[in-house]
């Protein structure tokens, strides 16, 4: 690992910097804040170009600090084609997107809170594609569901804003978790904890037997992720969101988390027949389905959405088939995606913010109105149907080059991407249309061309297209080389280039074209025939989705009522009849019941009195009349026990067991009185019975266990070393506190975290009112109906 | 239990306690103390407080919530944990410096503000259950 750079640090931290100063800019500035804010990822951005010809070179730049080295763990980057191209992709667009914020949300209430959520998702994902380690991999991807779900559920007064946030961070959610799932059984595999270091281990990966295992559960989270069939529903839905969040998270940059995921895991895990089969497959069916779906939509945005989940389907499929041209053209796609579906989303905003509607059958003749959107759709369009002179041409032709192959699982899959292709290039030919030729419709408002901030991303994105297209060579060598020799994990070299070579796939093209325009001229029929289907089959994910919570919530309110019908004394009796059969089962069972001690001889007389006066207080206890004074005979019970502490050298252990029993005995006092018992205690002679049954099983299992516990010969080696170190190395007489607070500090973090939360628990389990039903909006429910302050 | 007697001593004793509580947990590194022990005897001074004299003083008087208090301190435990970071030591490595102070050497350590976070974390985890269950009483 090489020391870490102090610019890529700062360049990794610079949009969380950025989250942290937006509210208070945009509340001095306004939506002209934008200016000062396009800065935080122009930075990054700049930063990330200087890596391009490091990289271009064919080395991989990588640093960072160490976390934890005695587990492995470290915060560490490594930056190679793949995680730079994304880098670059997340930071450019990024900026257009924050440009674009300002004039989409302009005069909005929470724009700074709008600015802080987005940043905050722009510093997760960077920090995603550039991890090295695998936790680190981990919080950052976890990071992206929790600031995606933020900005789903951004307009939080609507309840379908809700329910897609809430959809899509479960869904996203349990990826995460089959992902970390997955990262433990490769580390388990391979024993590494770095991706780059993967790369190496592929012989050893493929050949465990535990491949199949960590490659599912890897594939969990990337499909949730990418929203690959049956986990497509919670994109569309995700639509929720304003616009720029649609824009960037889920077309260009969040969404390729999961493709992201897959392309570095191929050097590892690729070329297998379970990689071969299950890549392709789900990849192709999401690719269907999606561009099926998008035909039956007629909200430009849904549409749109669709159709990235086609691509992100087409983009696993690519990556999956297991040729060097197939990885090539999933690179390319990936990368005039971003550009393309970028930029083609704003374009909807652009529509959706000037002329009040976004159905697609409600807008016309925009064409005059917006004329530089217009130009930027087609030129998205164009780019998106795979037309020169744009980067989508290339990428699709590299698609049919590296699909062709003459056996039937080939044509199959060629069959595949023509359908989804076709459609795509029906659905963006539609969004650049439709809208703005023909006859000019009455839209709700008034149109005429967004400002300057809405047009520059959008324009930007599609003369990136042109660009990348026209200096392929250029383009090539610095990007889309190195990033699908990191894919491949061999270098290569992509020659494809805008003169199109007569063959096999110009000829696909072409066909995919024909297929096109026809549908294209049939879509209204083609949307009712899908409309039609989908009304016959009756269900899909997304209700299946609806009833799995449903019934989850429903199993455990059973499984609750079950386990906690609600009375204390039945929840008391089942706990410490455990406690005594955990204590004393093993000993029966194993013949390790302990010898008796015998009594000591030289027990001084005042031990013995302190031991009288723990057994006044157990007799106290016993035979008190009312509840109170048997609360506070059980602290001279307890007090005689901190006494025993002291006398035997264990002065802290007594002191905390001073204050524990007083604070005990004053808060079971509390608890006592709020409760409302009567004040002496009536038990039927059966359940005393069993009560003490129980409490006499418990004390003795203690007893036994204490007993045995110190018949096993002492090993001082740990109170050896305390004893030698806690002064030369820690600085402290204490040996108590040293360990406490230094030698097993990390312990006592995790145990004062554990003291809070149940502090926290026990707080919200007091403020529970009877007549509470689940469901019921708490007092300060921000929707809860606003009562007037008397 | 609101006595005379104990209403007019009970301020006395808890800011003594409270005192107490201090210095416990300054002198934790080297004698019995600590920030755990600590804690509990503050956390009981305000429990006294507050069966004293109504909750309502004892939260006019520590001002923030109790259970940001104890989030405050689980906060500054991580944070002491993590002085290690730049420093390049492994995480939760005890850090000491040296201050001198009107002529009086000072050590000070990441280790001291570990516990005095836990101190906090005692104190406002323990004080918001007394507090909120003395204040059920009434209603």
């Amino acid at each position: 690992m090489a020391a870490p750079d102090g610019m890529t640090i700062i360049a990794l931290g610079l949009p969380f910097i950025a989250a942290l100063v937006a509210p208070a800019l945009v509340r001095r500035l306004g939506h002209n804040a934008v200016w000062a804010l396009a800065l935080f990822p122009l930075f990054v951005f700049v930063r990330f170009l200087e890596f391009l010809p490091e990289i271009a070179g064919g080395e991989a730049v990588t640093g960072g600090f160490q976390w934890a080295p005695s587990y492995n763990v470290s915060f560490s980057w490594f930056l190679d084609g793949l995680s730079l191209t994304f880098a670059l992709l997340i930071s450019a667009i990024g900026t257009l997107i924050v440009f674009y914020t300002g004039g989409y949300l302009k005069g909005h209430a929470q724009l700074g809170r709008f600015y802080s959520f987005i940043f905050l998702f722009m510093g997760s994902m960077l920090g995603l594609v550039v991890s090295d380690s695998f936790l680190m991999l981990f919080v950052y991807w976890e990071l992206t569901s929790i600031t995606s779900f933020l900005l789903i559920g951004f307009d939080h007064g609507r309840e379908a804003s809700r329910r897609a946030a809430l959809q899509a961070l479960i869904v996203t959610g349990l990826g995460g978790l089959s992902l970390m799932a997955g990262l433990l059984v490769t580390w388990n595999i391979t024993g590494v904890t770095q991706l780059s270091l993967l790369v190496g281990l592929g012989e050893e990966v493929r050949a465990s037997p535990f491949y199949l295992m960590a490659l599912i559960l890897l594939l969990g989270g990337a499909f949730t992720k990418s929203a690959q069939f049956p986990f497509h529903f919670w994109l569309p839905n995700a639509m929720e969101a304003p616009t720029p969040v649609s824009a960037y998270l889920h077309s260009a940059t969040m969404v390729k988390a999961g493709v992201y995921l897959v392309m570095r895991m191929n050097p590892a895990f690729g070329d297998t027949v379970a990689w071969e089969t299950i890549l392709p497959v789900f990849g192709g069916a999401t690719l269907l389905i999606g561009s099926l779906l998008a035909i039956r939509q007629t909200d430009l945005k849904l549409m749109l959405a669709y159709t990235t989940v086609s691509s992100l389907g087409l983009m696993v499929m690519m990556t999956g088939f297991g040729s060097e041209h197939a990885a090539a053209a999933g690179v390319l796609y990936l990368v005039a995606h971003s550009m393309f579906k970028g930029a083609l989303f704003m374009l909807a905003g652009n529509i959706d913010h000037e002329s009040g509607t976004r159905d697609i059958t409600r807008l016309g003749g925009l064409r005059k109105l917006m004329p530089i959107s217009f130009l930027a759709a087609m030129a998205a369009a164009l780019s998106m149907g795979g037309l020169p002179p744009f980067f989508g041409f290339l990428s699709k032709e590299e698609i049919y080059y590296g699909l062709w192959h003459m056996d039937a699982w080939s044509v199959l899959f060629v069959l595949v991407a023509i359908v989804g292709n076709g459609l795509m290039f029906v659905i963006g030919f539609a969004i650049a249309i439709k809208p703005f030729l023909g006859k000019e419709v009455e839209t709700p408002k008034h149109a005429h061309e967004a400002p300057f901030l809405m047009w520059i991303g959008p324009a930007t994105l599609a003369t990136g297209g042109f660009l990348a297209a026209v200096l392929s060579p250029l383009f090539h060598r610095f990007v889309s080389s190195p990033m699908v020799s990191a894919v491949t994990g061999r270098p290569e070299e992509i020659t494809i280039s805008l003169l199109p070579h007569i063959g096999m796939p110009l000829l696909l093209s072409l066909i995919t074209i024909v297929f096109a325009v026809l549908v294209y001229l049939k879509l209204d029929a083609a949307r009712a025939a899908i409309a039609a289907t989908l009304a016959a089959i009756g269900w899909g994910p997304d209700r299946g989705f609806d009833q799995f919570i449903s019934g989850t919530v429903r199993l455990s309110r059973r499984v609750t009522k079950f386990v906690q019908p609600g009375q204390l004394d039945i929840y008391m009796t089942a706990t410490f009849a455990a406690v005594a059969i955990t204590l004393i089962a093993p000993m029966v069972i194993f013949d390790e019941l302990p010898a008796l001690p015998v009594w000591p001889a030289d027990a001084e007389i005042h031990e013995l009195a302190v031991i009288l006066i723990a057994f006044i207080g157990l007799g106290a206890v016993i035979s008190a009349k009312d509840r109170l004074t048997a609360i506070v005979s059980l602290g001279i019970q307890g007090f005689a026990v901190a006494l025993i502490f002291m006398l035997f050298g264990a002065p802290d252990l007594s002191f905390t067991q001073f204050m524990v029993e007083t604070l005990s005995v004053v808060i079971l006092a509390l608890v006592m009185t709020r409760l409302r018992l009567s004040p002496a205690d009536h038990r039927p002679t059966g359940q005393k019975i069993v009560d003490a049954t129980v409490s006499i099983a418990c004390g003795a299992g203690f007893m036994l266990y204490l007993l045995s516990v110190t018949e096993v010969p002492f090993r001082s080696y740990l109170s050896d070393f305390f004893i030698a170190y806690s002064k030369t190395i820690a600085h402290g007489a204490n040996i108590v506190n040293v360990i406490i607070v230094d030698f097993r500090g990390t312990d006592t973090l995790g145990e004062i975290a554990v003291v809070m939360v149940t502090g926290l628990a026990i707080l919200s389990l007091i403020r529970v009112r009877p007549g509470w039903k689940p469901g019921m909006l708490a007092e300060n429910d921000p929707d809860a109906p606003r009562q007037e302050k008397k | 239990m609101r006595t005379v007697i104990f209403r007019t001593v009970a301020p006395y004793l808890t800011s003594l306690m409270v005192l107490f509580s201090i210095f416990v947990l300054l002198r934790g590194h080297n004698e019995p103390g600590g920030g755990f022990i600590g804690g509990l005897i503050a956390a009981s001074a305000f429990a006294i407080y507050g069966i004293a004299c109504g909750v309502a003083p004892v939260r006019r008087a520590i001002y923030f919530h109790p259970m940001a208090i104890s989030a405050f301190g689980l906060f500054l435990s991580a944070i002491a944990g993590m002085i290690s970071l730049p420093l390049s030591v492994p995480f939760m490595t005890g850090n000491w410096m040296k201050l001198y102070f009107f002529g009086v050497e000072l050590d000070l350590s990441s280790v001291l503000i570990f516990d005095i976070g836990v101190y906090f974390v005692v104190v406002g985890a323990i004080t918001s259950i007394a507090l909120a269950l003395e204040e059920r009483d009434r209603d």
